[in-house]
């Protein structure tokens, strides 16, 4: 299918995109890698008045180490992300999900930030900003706010960015000294959406699990125990977050795949730590 | 600041395969369309336009994309590569079409370019690439007469790799 039609904007700088989106409002939407957006367009699920390029601002377009995190501008794509230097020291929760992120041609074209603003509730990026409580940098014309993750995403496909506002920036706290990371997900196919993705990290005797693909949005829980004791605690983790039925998979076979599979992912954390 | 209204349409401008071309697009048309209708280019096919069967996928600035999740209007400038571009002048086959015609890696031949498409990046960016590396980029794309086997004997064949 075809989109309808709309305006087509391509601003040159970030203030541009900023009075764009400050003219514009709810009638308008900001296009990055398209990789979802084009889709719902195509499909006429989403319907816009106009359509604001950002993906060849070339301000938005950087990785960079700040305050202890990596910052992902929001022109940066899933492949630049995978194949920043040193990424799997630097964040290898990062490393291990992002080849999970649809696949390799999507992953040319959609950014990391862009995943984020689509807020899936059973995709890998919005699941690793929230393991790690990073956060979200959203710039308006009159002022910048950085949103925790769990402040930001606030429900299925739900943010707190307002009509006003871009995100010009994701912000992934980086690996803390000895701990562990793992990721894992289950899925009909590689690179299909996750019928449950699972996010673990290990730290200084916690372990903390995130959940997406179960909850409205990704789910995370910290214990002080040792993975091998988490068993009653996944249970009752799996039944606090309401799966329900759908047409990929049973809540039953979720709450299954968050017990058995959550407490391998956070074993492969425990085993990951370095002291 | 670039500005194209909805109304009528606007001239798109970019390198296709080496050289330069031109049309003209609506703000919505897409590149798969772009390509097929406006610039009569029609080896790249249209399967599912929401991004998942992998059938248009070209290259823009030498990377693999889906051109049904691609704007023409955003390729303004760019750098495009379909499967036209793979044979030589004289219409000789390159080596990774020449595998696919060895192994029998295509039946109806519509997933194909694509595929070719999406390995052409990957042999670009990784000379040697292992099974695993392969079965990520094929994953991309869905083809139902082959299952898989004779895309997967050809491009071990071209990366160099056993064929088991």
């Amino acid at each position: 299918m075809k989109p309808h039609n709309f305006d087509y904007y391509r601003p040159d700088t970030i203030d541009e995109a900023l009075s764009l989106l400050a003219e514009g409002g709810d009638e308008v939407q900001v296009i990055a890698g398209g990789q979802s957006l084009m889709a719902m367009l195509n499909l006429r699920v989403v319907m816009t008045d106009a359509l604001i390029d950002i993906s060849r601002l070339a301000a938005l377009s950087y990785c960079r180490e700040i305050d202890g995190c990596l910052e992902v501008g929001a022109a940066v794509t899933q492949a630049e992300l995978l194949h920043h230097p040193g990424l799997a020291e630097i964040q290898p929760l990062l490393a291990k999900a992002l080849p999970n992120v649809g696949h390799f041609q999507t992953r040319n074209r959609g950014t990391v930030c862009g995943s984020l603003a689509h807020a899936d509730p059973s995709s890998e990026l919005p699941l690793c900003l929230a393991l790690l409580e990073g956060e979200v940098v959203l710039r308006s014309a009159t002022g910048e706010r950085r949103l925790r993750a769990a402040e930001f995403q606030t429900g299925m496909m739900e943010t707190a960015r307002r009509p006003d506002e871009l995100i010009v920036a994701a912000r992934f706290p980086v690996a803390l000294p000895g701990a562990g990371y793992s990721f894992a997900e289950v899925t009909r196919r590689h690179g299909d959406f996750a019928i449950v993705g699972l996010a673990g990290m290990a730290h200084n005797g916690h372990i903390r699990l995130g959940v997406g693909g179960v909850a409205d949005g990704p789910a995370v829980r910290e214990w002080r125990l040792k993975p091998d004791q988490c068993d009653d605690v996944l249970n009752a983790f799996a039944w606090d977050m309401e799966g329900v039925d759908d047409i990929h998979a049973t809540a039953q076979y979720r709450r299954q795949i968050v017990r058995r599979l959550g407490r391998k992912v956070l074993e492969e954390a425990g085993h990951a730590q370095t002291r | 600041m670039l500005k194209l209204g909805k109304a009528g349409r606007h001239e798109v401008k970019f390198t296709l395969n080496g050289r330069p071309v031109s049309g003209w697009a609506s703000a919505r048309m897409l590149l798969s369309d772009f390509l097929r209708q406006e610039l009569g280019e029609t080896g790249t096919h249209v399967g599912c336009e929401h991004g998942v069967c992998g059938a248009c996928t070209v290259r823009v600035e030498n990377r693999a994309v889906r051109s049904c999740l691609y704007l023409a209007v955003q390729a303004d400038g760019l750098n495009i590569q379909t499967v036209e571009g793979l044979a030589g002048d004289d219409g000789e086959l390159n080596a990774l079409q020449r595998a696919f015609r060895k192994h029998h890696a295509l039946q109806c031949g519509y997933c194909t370019p694509g595929i070719l498409m999406s390995l052409t990046d990957l042999f670009d960016r990784t000379p040697n690439p292992d099974r695993a590396q392969i079965e990520d980029v094929v994953g991309g794309h869905i083809c139902r007469c082959t299952g898989y086997a004779g895309i997967m004997a050809a491009a071990l064949e071209v990366a160099g790799q056993p064929q088991q």
